[in-house]
Formats: C-alpha cells, sequence, structure tokens
C-alpha cells in the first residue's frame, strides 16, 4: 500500500494534506480504497457545512459496501471534488489526487499535530 | 479463517491474489482484480468463476431414471418426467405453504438425475428431500468441483480444449474428457451471458482451471461479479429474492411451472400456487431502476409517491454494463405495473425508483434454433 510521507492520516483511513492558510485537502487512503473495492458512489458534504472529528461527514459505495467517511478534524467544508459526481472510480485510481474528497478550513485552535503520521498510520495498517 | 469449508481450488485463488471471504460457510474469492474488472470482462470475454460450493447431488431409484422423475416431482412444480436425457431444467422445491424451499437446476444424465443447489440450502435441501422421497437414493458429490466458465468467448475458450462442446445449445448437458478427466459439462449458468458449467473430480480441478485461465479470452472472477452479473440479467437470488414465504408466482418463476403440472395439482403449495398462477398474485417480484448513481440496496423499504407501503428491495446494487444502479424488488401487484415511480428510503434519503422491465441486460444464451423442440 502507498502511504505518502508527506500526509497526515486518521485512525478512520482519511488523508489530510495542509495546504494555503489555515486549509487541509482530505481524502481516502489507499489502503481503505483496497478495502472498499470498486467506487460507484460518493456522496460529497455540503459547501459550507461544519464537520466535527469522528463525525460521519460524507459516504462512499462500492460494489459491495457502504461506508460513512469521518470528517479526520474540526472545521468548515470550503470546497468539494465534484468530479466524483460522475466519476467515482477516481477514489480507486487515484486517490492521493483525483480522489480528493474536499478541502476543510480548520476551526480555531485545531492543528493538524494531533494527527497520525505516516509511520504511525503505517504501523495501523501494517499491524 | 477456521472452521470454513474449502474448494478444491483454494490453493489457486490464493496464488492468484483472490480477496476471500466468507460465503454461506465457505472460503471463496470475492474478486480478483475487482468487480468491476471482472464484471465486464465476463459480459466482453470469459470469466471462470469457482462454484464448488454448491451442492451436486445425485439421484438414483430402484425402478430406473424414470421412476425417479416421477417421485421428484412430489416436491418440486417443474416439468421432470418430461425431461429427456442429456438436457437441463430450473425450478424450485416448493412447501406446503407454497413457498420456495430453493432454486436449482436439474439434469437428466441418462441413467439418473443430478441437482445443483445453492450452499446456503443444501443441507436444508437434503434433509427435506431425503425425508420426503425415501425410495431415492442421494449421493452427494463432494468429490468434485463445480466449474462456471462464462462469456460470450467462453466458447472460444473451451472449444479449444474440447471442440465437441461447440454441439451443446443452452441447457443441454453431456460427458466429456479432457486428457482422460471425465467431465460432466452443460451450457448453462447465471449470469446472462452463454457459458457452461463444468463438473470436475477435485483431485483435477486445479489442473483443468488452470488450462482454462491459460486461455486469452479467460479471467479469474470472484462472486462479488457473479452477483452483479446475475442482478443485471434479472436472475433470482435464493435468501434474497427467493425464500420460504416466497411463492414461484410472486417470484416471476411461473414459468418453470409446466400446464400439465397446474392442472394436476400434484405438488406442496399447490392450491397457492395455482391460484395466484390463475388469478395473480397479492406481490411480484418487478425490476426497479433508479435515477442517479446512488445504489439501492436490499432490504430498503418503498413506499408509494403518496406514502402507503410498496414493499422492498430484495436485491440491489450498482451495474456495471449499464453503468447505472440496478435493483429487483417485490412489491404490491397495484404498484407492480411498468413505469410506476415508487420511494425507497435510503438511509433517510427519499430516492425515486421506477417499475422496469427485466432483465437489464440482456439474455444471450446460445439457444437451440428451434424453439419447442425440447418442450
Amino acid at each position: 500500500m502507498n502511504t505518502p510521507d508527506d500526509l497526515r492520516y486518521s485512525s478512520d483511513h482519511e488523508w489530510i494534506r495542509s495546504e494555503d492558510g489555515n486549509r487541509v485537502r482530505i481524502g481516502i487512503t489507499d489502503y481503505a480504497q483496497d478495502a472498499l473495492g470498486d467506487v460507484v458512489f460518493v456522496e460529497l458534504p455540503a459547501v459550507g457545512s461544519q464537520v466535527s472529528a469522528g463525525a460521519s461527514m460524507s459516504e462512499v459505495e462500492s460494489t459491495k459496501s457502504v461506508s460513512d467517511v469521518y470528517a479526520p478534524i474540526d472545521g468548515i467544508v470550503v470546497e468539494i471534488n465534484n468530479d466524483l459526481v460522475d466519476a467515482p472510480e477516481r477514489i480507486n485510481e487515484d486517490p492521493y489526487g483525483d480522489g480528493w474528497l474536499c478541502v476543510i478550513e480548520l476551526a480555531e485552535g485545531v492543528s493538524v499535530d494531533e494527527l497520525l503520521d505516516a509511520a504511525a498510520y503505517r504501523a495501523l495498517t501494517e499491524g | 479463517m477456521p472452521d470454513l469449508s474449502t474448494t478444491p481450488l483454494i490453493g489457486l485463488h490464493r496464488e492468484l491474489g483472490g480477496r476471500l471471504v466468507d460465503f454461506a460457510g465457505w472460503e471463496l474469492p470475492i474478486q480478483f482484480e475487482g468487480v468491476l474488472a471482472e464484471h465486464r470482462q465476463c459480459r466482453t470475454e470469459a470469466g471462470l468463476f469457482d462454484v464448488s460450493h454448491m451442492g451436486v447431488v445425485e439421484l438414483r431409484s430402484a425402478g430406473g431414471v424414470a421412476d425417479t422423475a416421477r417421485f421428484l416431482e412430489r416436491v418440486t412444480p417443474a416439468g421432470i418426467t418430461t425431461l429427456a436425457p442429456g438436457h437441463q431444467r430450473y425450478g424450485v422445491l416448493t412447501n406446503q405453504a407454497g413457498g420456495i424451499i430453493d432454486d436449482l437446476i436439474v439434469t437428466h444424465r441418462g441413467d439418473h438425475l443430478m441437482l445443483v443447489v445453492n450452499a446456503s440450502r443444501r443441507h436444508v435441501d437434503l434433509g427435506h428431500l431425503r425425508q420426503e422421497l425415501p425410495e431415492i437414493d442421494f449421493t452427494e458429490r463432494t468429490d468434485v468441483a463445480l466449474l462456471a466458465l462464462q462469456g460470450p468467448k467462453a466458447v472460444d475458450a473451451l472449444t479449444r480444449l474440447i471442440p465437441s462442446v461447440a454441439q451443446l445449445f443452452f441447457l443441454d448437458a453431456d460427458d466429456f474428457e479432457i486428457d482422460d478427466v471425465p467431465l460432466v459439462i452443460s451450457r448453462s449458468g447465471y449470469t446472462g451471458e452463454d457459458g457452461f458449467e463444468l463438473v470436475v473430480p477435485a483431485a483435477d480441478a486445479e489442473r483443468i482451471a488452470r488450462q482454462l485461465l491459460e486461455q486469452p479470452e479467460v479471467a479469474p472472477c470472484g462472486l462479488g461479479a457473479r452477483d452483479t452479473l446475475r442482478l443485471e440479467a434479472g436472475l433470482s437470488l435464493y435468501g434474497n429474492d427467493l425464500d420460504e414465504t416466497i411463492s414461484p408466482i410472486e417470484a416471476g418463476l411461473g414459468w418453470t411451472i409446466p400446464k400439465r403440472r397446474r392442472d394436476a395439482g400434484d405438488f406442496p403449495g399447490a392450491a397457492r400456487i395455482v391460484r395466484e398462477y390463475d388469478q395473480g398474485s397479492n406481490r411480484v417480484r418487478v425490476g426497479l431502476a433508479a435515477e442517479g448513481r446512488r445504489p439501492v440496496r436490499d432490504h430498503t423499504e418503498l413506499r408509494t409517491i403518496d406514502g402507503r407501503p410498496a414493499g422492498v428491495v430484495t436485491s440491489g446494487g450498482y451495474g456495471p454494463t449499464i453503468e447505472r444502479p440496478v435493483a429487483m424488488g417485490l412489491v404490491p401487484a397495484q404498484s407492480a405495473p411498468l413505469g410506476q415511480v415508487l420511494i425507497a428510503d435510503v438511509r433517510g434519503t427519499d430516492v425515486p425508483i421506477t417499475v422496469v422491465d427485466l432483465p437489464f441486460t440482456p439474455h444471450r444464451y446460445h439457444r437451440q434454433p428451434t424453439p419447442g423442440a425440447r418442450s
């Protein structure tokens, strides 16, 4: 499984990339997309919606099952990947690139430092 | 996975990277490369499925195969005595209430009958059959593997190994050999495509499977694709679309009951089944097409536009060939007309869903060109 070193991770199998300002981009990990199988439908959160760490913010459906996507961190959704509506397979093909889910503006006082680093996530999934 | 049964191909599944799951107590691959790729493989080329978890049972009786057929008609409304040697028929076992105990394929093997039954029902079926048909000697073939080679190019792949299988039409079955290994091969399957099912001695199963996989048309397929293929083809799955409360008429399987059997009414549940055949049933299995891309899965409750209960989705998912959600449901007869729009409650979201004709993808069986010749 591919677990890039420059990302942060949640124990619910999301990746988090720090971007300009107080924003982070979020998607599901290579490990998660592989476990899900072929993704056929994605329900994205609404732009402007508030999300809190550990709470469901969207749904991903594969040929096999429905899975909740849990927000890895507190914040507000400022951008969503609308391309996934018609091309959900991008999550399988490019989970860390074109398969991104949304961009979140972090809530005040929240830092990505509280999330897992690549080594810790690898230990979790390979454990 | 302890306590699971394994098929003779378990080693091959592991070697090919199959993702193994517990399916009805069997350790079987849900997928290899991926459900979508395997589904498309089977619709355009050919896919090889291990269906050895299904029960293969031989039926014999002292008086010969004609007697065996006559006895078997006591537990099914299908036409068995009219089945000719070398042919197969799909049918159901029914209970006294007219519900379905299992669906199965009966093959006339010349001197005996062979049944293929669902893995999840084999113990129930065998207990029931032994109790109801004491005249019959049942042999469960636990010494064989069952392979399904399915897809429009299955015939190209298999004729390279056994040229004479080309003579089989849909629901024909006969004896063949590869390198002195005896095989029972039928032109059948449960994907809606042309294809074959092979009964193979367990000891030779892996070698035969490898020979099939060496053919350029063939790739291994798992149970995930098997489910999406049969759903697109509008074929019922026991435990989802069929159960002990659902009659064959409700299930849309009235065609498995010939007039001779309906007139005689000499099978379990005949009163209900014949009445429903003549007058219609209160519930009907229908195809359902949801708008948008979100799959509507089994157990999803349905209601009418004005809020009345309208049955339930019995099978549902994503149809990779038509690239839309596909579903079947059991709905009240008044909600069953084609084009009827219902509402599916998908985890709190209302999804409009329309009653449509089955199948979603046309069947492409290799039928005998003179219809009725085998009736």
